[in-house]
């Protein structure tokens, strides 16, 4: 079997832009992941259904492991690397996580913490029902979701209190 | 300084997960060969040919092995890691399948290539000739046993095992009322949301192996793989990285990728990776819970059980690696808080052609609960009394404590009660859901046309169970404290629960403390982290440790400060002499003068010279001393802790389209003293959320061929946050545990024991339908409408 046809893409990731050869068939999960070696994207079930995987592609939440890499050509992306606040410091969504013990093993967390971000961006006071149909499509398997709903909630407020 | 042992402090772990700095074991190794396996189609097949032919000129490709090249102890079918003198008929598989598979998903061939895609491109183009055999599908067609899984086991019984207290027989004949029921709970299983994944690389210079597994036992795993590769467990490391969730899957082991993968690794001489996805994770890891019951229980005019006869059936799967121990779990803790009388339980363990069953959270105790519930129900229908009543009467009570059951336990011990107050938590169970207030609520909804209904079921949970954990604590010269133990972590907060101990033994800030997990570099003795054993098991030992790494330190600085040990208190990180103020020094300068050091290498380590410390008329280091500030230690209990708690739930069902919806869901537990109360509740409230996925959506959905039909997320209905109760109520009591230094027990499975059996006394209440059978749909709910129509609901 012949070697693969590789294809330049050029993907802005977290502000700073990559230029990778890729196959046409390289999902834009692997590529984050391995290609670019920012592996705080997960991969939890590579059918679209789990949300670990999800990052902002032009600022909207997107499961990475349902795009190729070659069609987010050009995109900015931000993964969960990408969040923090410019001094380093835990974004408002990050640390309400932290805050309300919204992780426990953290393989689900990067999808909550991108979804979530965006979704305060355009909702900025969430009710408690806004908030569970914000993460209603993110399974997490080990806090049974109770203090990540806390989690929108508490990063909301920190939002609305920082400057 | 605060006390941190029961402060609901936040977790050390999370500011690295939150930011993607996570390691987990598919984050390592970007250099390494990743690999695919073939596998089985077929619940059971004959392999007649393997041709690899058209996947040889596949670019990339770097090897394909199936059992033919496998040789010595790696040829060897893989361990059965548990045996049992009741386990006459023990079966396990080989790392790749030799001529015959027995269940969908069985790795036939494996093959390396550069990367996964190239992986998956060989292992597709390798074509294998099956001639198939009947597939044996559920716990009935195993029974039946028209055909057989393995044609050396007569009646696919792999073991029967029987426990008994009493004259069962003589005391149901004897009983004023006898009822009987057959109840039965379907596969699900653990499913994280990380699947497996090894990582391996061997150092052809040294002849090491280190490896990286998504696993829950680092030690265990080592063992294994040292026997299969012929190699000294000194040169085998095993390490686990941040692990994505187990819940008990990630206990067995070796699983074959595990043994295979280091293989080619040394074979290769380049570092192999697997890295499972979701499909296989479905048909190729491990499930649990199937089990069909029959109860025989005969009761007195007050719902006092007599005598209880409970026959069951567990289907464990192709093979048994992992022995009997949910079985046997089953069988002991199905008698939960109650004193059944005389009690005799029989099982068998069934092969069927189906995934292996291993322990998932909980552990057979789901289905015990289950039984023991629905009989607890039962009894209060055919009397008329009140399901609390009942359940109040064959209480254990307080005073009955240590309460001695006259069976032996899954550990192999006495199955006996360390402490617990079950009245006291059905008081509370009952203030916390409005138990009393209920009947009229259920009444003015049926008015109004609707179905509420409430249920309640209590477990009792052996904890902590041995045989061992050890701890690792030693101060570094900079007065930071590095914590070791060989038990591995799976997101319960381990780094900072038990550098809460530590803090508090040792004196010493959270924040300057930091603990290792499950890498058998730095501690390479331990069992593994299962049976809510790690805070019992790990945090006593590290507790342990640290005190000797104490009565060390106020040894050291009582010689430095010239008083003695017991004028000493350390706080904050500094040693000082109570109620002297300026009189201290820091635990960093005790860590330096421990260790008389020839060479000064900073200025620490100058003061400690053997030119700048020491009394010249002894040796540097005493006959009885060792250099450094170090503790180690170990906790090897007689037996297991016994946590308990009750669950409540109120559940409304559509009356048109069976629609079960949670209105409220209640929860006292008790796990004797919470270190931090936060991760407890944590804990709980995923186990909740297990237990409603096991009460009302996941199954394994096996069709009569061993097709795994529901193999996907898109299938597997794991809940999302609208399957879930909007709020968990919990209270909890905290009944110490005399039997280890802290009065811990185990935290991590509680939330899911009761749950399939708390909705389905609540469904039960509703519909006035008996519910036998578990999870139940929506759609058969309805069906149980039509089939018992005429039924008053």
């Amino acid at each position: 079997m012949s070697t693969e046809e590789l294809f330049e893409v050029r993907l802005i990731v977290n502000g700073a832009a990559h230029d990778v050869r890729v196959p046409a068939r390289r999902l834009l999960s692997d590529c984050i992941r391995h290609d670019l070696r920012l592996t705080g994207t997960h991969v939890g079930c590579e059918h679209g259904v789990c949300g670990a995987c999800t990052v902002l592609i032009d600022g909207v939440p997107m499961r990475s492991c349902l795009m190729l890499a070659v069609s987010a050509d050009g995109t900015e992306i931000t993964t969960v690397e990408g969040l923090t606040e410019a001094d380093g410091s835990l974004s408002p969504v990050q640390q309400a996580f932290q805050d309300c013990h919204g992780l426990q093993c953290g393989f689900c967390t990067p999808g909550f913490l991108t979804t979530i971000t965006a979704g305060l961006r355009d909702n900025p006071a969430p009710t408690e029902g806004d908030a569970r149909e914000l993460i209603g499509g993110n399974l997490c398997r080990c806090t049974g979701y109770q203090n990540i709903v806390k989690a929108v909630l508490r990063a909301a407020e920190i939002r609305q209190n920082r400057p | 300084m605060t006390k941190m042992f029961g402060e609901p402090i936040a977790r050390v772990e999370d500011d690295r997960l939150l930011r993607g700095h996570g390691a987990y074991l598919d984050d390592l190794g970007h250099d390494a060969l990743a690999c695919a396996f073939v596998r089985s189609p077929h619940a059971h097949a004959e392999v007649l040919d393997i041709d690899v032919t058209g996947a040889l000129d596949v670019d990339g490709l770097v090897a394909i092995y199936t059992y033919e090249d496998l040789a010595g102890p790696l040829a060897d079918p893989l361990p059965l890691l548990i045996p049992h003198p009741a386990l006459t008929h023990g079966r396990t598989q080989y790392a790749l399948a030799r001529d015959v598979v027995r269940h969908v998903g069985e790795p036939i061939a494996m093959v390396v290539a550069r990367d996964r895609y190239l992986a998956e491109d060989a292992a597709e183009r390798i074509v294998v000739s099956y001639r198939p055999l009947p597939a044996v599908v559920g716990v009935e067609a195993a029974r039946a046993a028209e055909q057989l899984v393995h044609p050396d086991v007569p009646g696919n019984v792999a073991a029967n095992m029987t426990q008994s207290v009493g004259d069962v027989a003589a005391a149901i004949a004897a009983a004023p009322h006898v009822l009987e029921l057959d109840l039965s709970i379907e596969r699900s299983a653990s499913t994280p949301m990380e699947g497996r994944g090894v990582l391996a690389r061997w150092d052809p210079e040294s002849h090491r192996l280190r490896m990286w597994s998504s696993t829950q036992t680092s030690t265990g795993l080592r063992a294994a793989v040292a026997a299969k590769l012929g190699l000294a467990l000194i040169d085998v490391d095993v390490i686990t990285p941040d692990v994505g969730g187990g819940f008990g899957v990630k206990i067995m082991h070796p699983w074959p990728e595990e043994v295979l993968v280091p293989w080619a690794a040394r074979a290769l001489g380049q570092p192999v990776k697997f890295v499972e996805d979701r499909r296989e994770h479905f048909i190729a890891s491990a499930h649990e819970r199937a089990q069909l019951h029959h109860v025989r229980a005969g009761f007195d005019d007050d719902g006092r059980l007599l005598g209880l006869d409970v026959r069951f059936w567990h289907d464990h799967g192709a093979y048994i690696p992992y022995g009997l121990i949910v079985p046997i779990i089953t069988s002991t803790q199905l008698l939960g808080p109650y004193k059944p009388g005389a009690y005799r339980v029989e099982f068998d363990s069934l092969y069927t052609n189906t995934l292996i069953v291993t322990p998932y959270r909980g552990a057979g105790r789901p289905q015990g609960v289950f039984v023991m519930e629905r009989t607890m129900d039962a009894i209060a229908a055919e009397l008329g009394l009140d399901r609390t009543v009942v359940r109040e009467r064959n209480f254990i009570r307080p005073d009955e404590m240590p309460y001695d059951h006259g069976l032996i336990f899954q550990d192999g011990r006495a199955l006996i009660y360390d402490s617990g107050d079950y009245p006291q938590s059905l008081q509370k169970l009952k203030a916390l859901v409005g138990w009393d207030e209920f009947a009229a609520y259920r009444d003015a909804a049926r008015a109004e046309g609707r179905r509420v209904g409430i249920g309640l079921a209590c477990y009792v949970e052996g904890t902590g169970v041995g045989p061992y954990e050890g701890g690792h604590v030693v101060v570094e010269p900079s007065g930071k404290v590095k914590v070791a133990t060989g038990l591995t972590s799976q997101g319960q907060g381990h780094q900072t629960v038990f550098a809460q101990i530590v803090a508090d033994e040792l004196g010493v800030p959270v924040a300057d403390i930091e603990v290792v997990t499950g890498d058998t570099r730095r501690f390479g003795y331990a069992v593994g982290t299962f049976a809510s054993r790690a805070a019992v098991m790990s945090g006593s030992a590290i507790a342990l440790a640290a005190r000797a790494a104490r009565a060390k330190v106020l040894k050291v600085a009582g010689e430095a400060l010239e008083v003695s040990p017991d004028d000493l208190e350390i706080v904050d990180g500094i040693v000082r002499v109570s109620g002297v103020p300026g009189a201290e020094i820091s635990l960093g300068t005790v860590a330096v003068l421990s260790n008389p050091l020839r060479y000064a290498f900073d200025d620490a380590a100058q003061a400690a010279t053997q030119f700048a410390v020491g009394d010249t008329s002894r040796p540097p280091v005493d006959e009885d001393d060792e250099p450094g500030i170090e503790g180690r230690d170990y906790f090897s209990p007689m037996r297991s802790t016994f946590a308990s708690g009750m669950h409540a739930v109120i559940v409304e069902t559509d009356p048109d389209t069976a629609e079960i919806t949670i209105l409220k869901y209640c929860v006292v537990h008790d796990c004797g003293r919470l270190i931090n109360p936060r991760i407890v509740e944590g804990q709980i409230h995923g186990g909740v959320a297990q237990g409603v996925a096991g009460a009302l959506y996941e199954r394994m959905a096996y069709d009569d061929a061993g097709q795994l039909q529901n193999a996907s997320f898109m299938d597997f209905l794991m809940p999302y946050v609208s399957e879930v109760p909007l709020k968990i109520d919990i209270d909890h009591l905290e009944t110490p545990s005399p039997l280890n230094p802290l009065g811990i027990k185990g935290a991590g499975e509680a939330g899911v024991i009761p749950g399939a059996a708390a909705f389905a006394s609540a469904i039960e209440d509703a519909e006035g339908i008996p519910i036998t059978a578990m999870p139940i749909s929506p759609s058969e709910l309805f069906e149980l409408r039509r089939r018992t129509e005429g039924t008053p609901a």
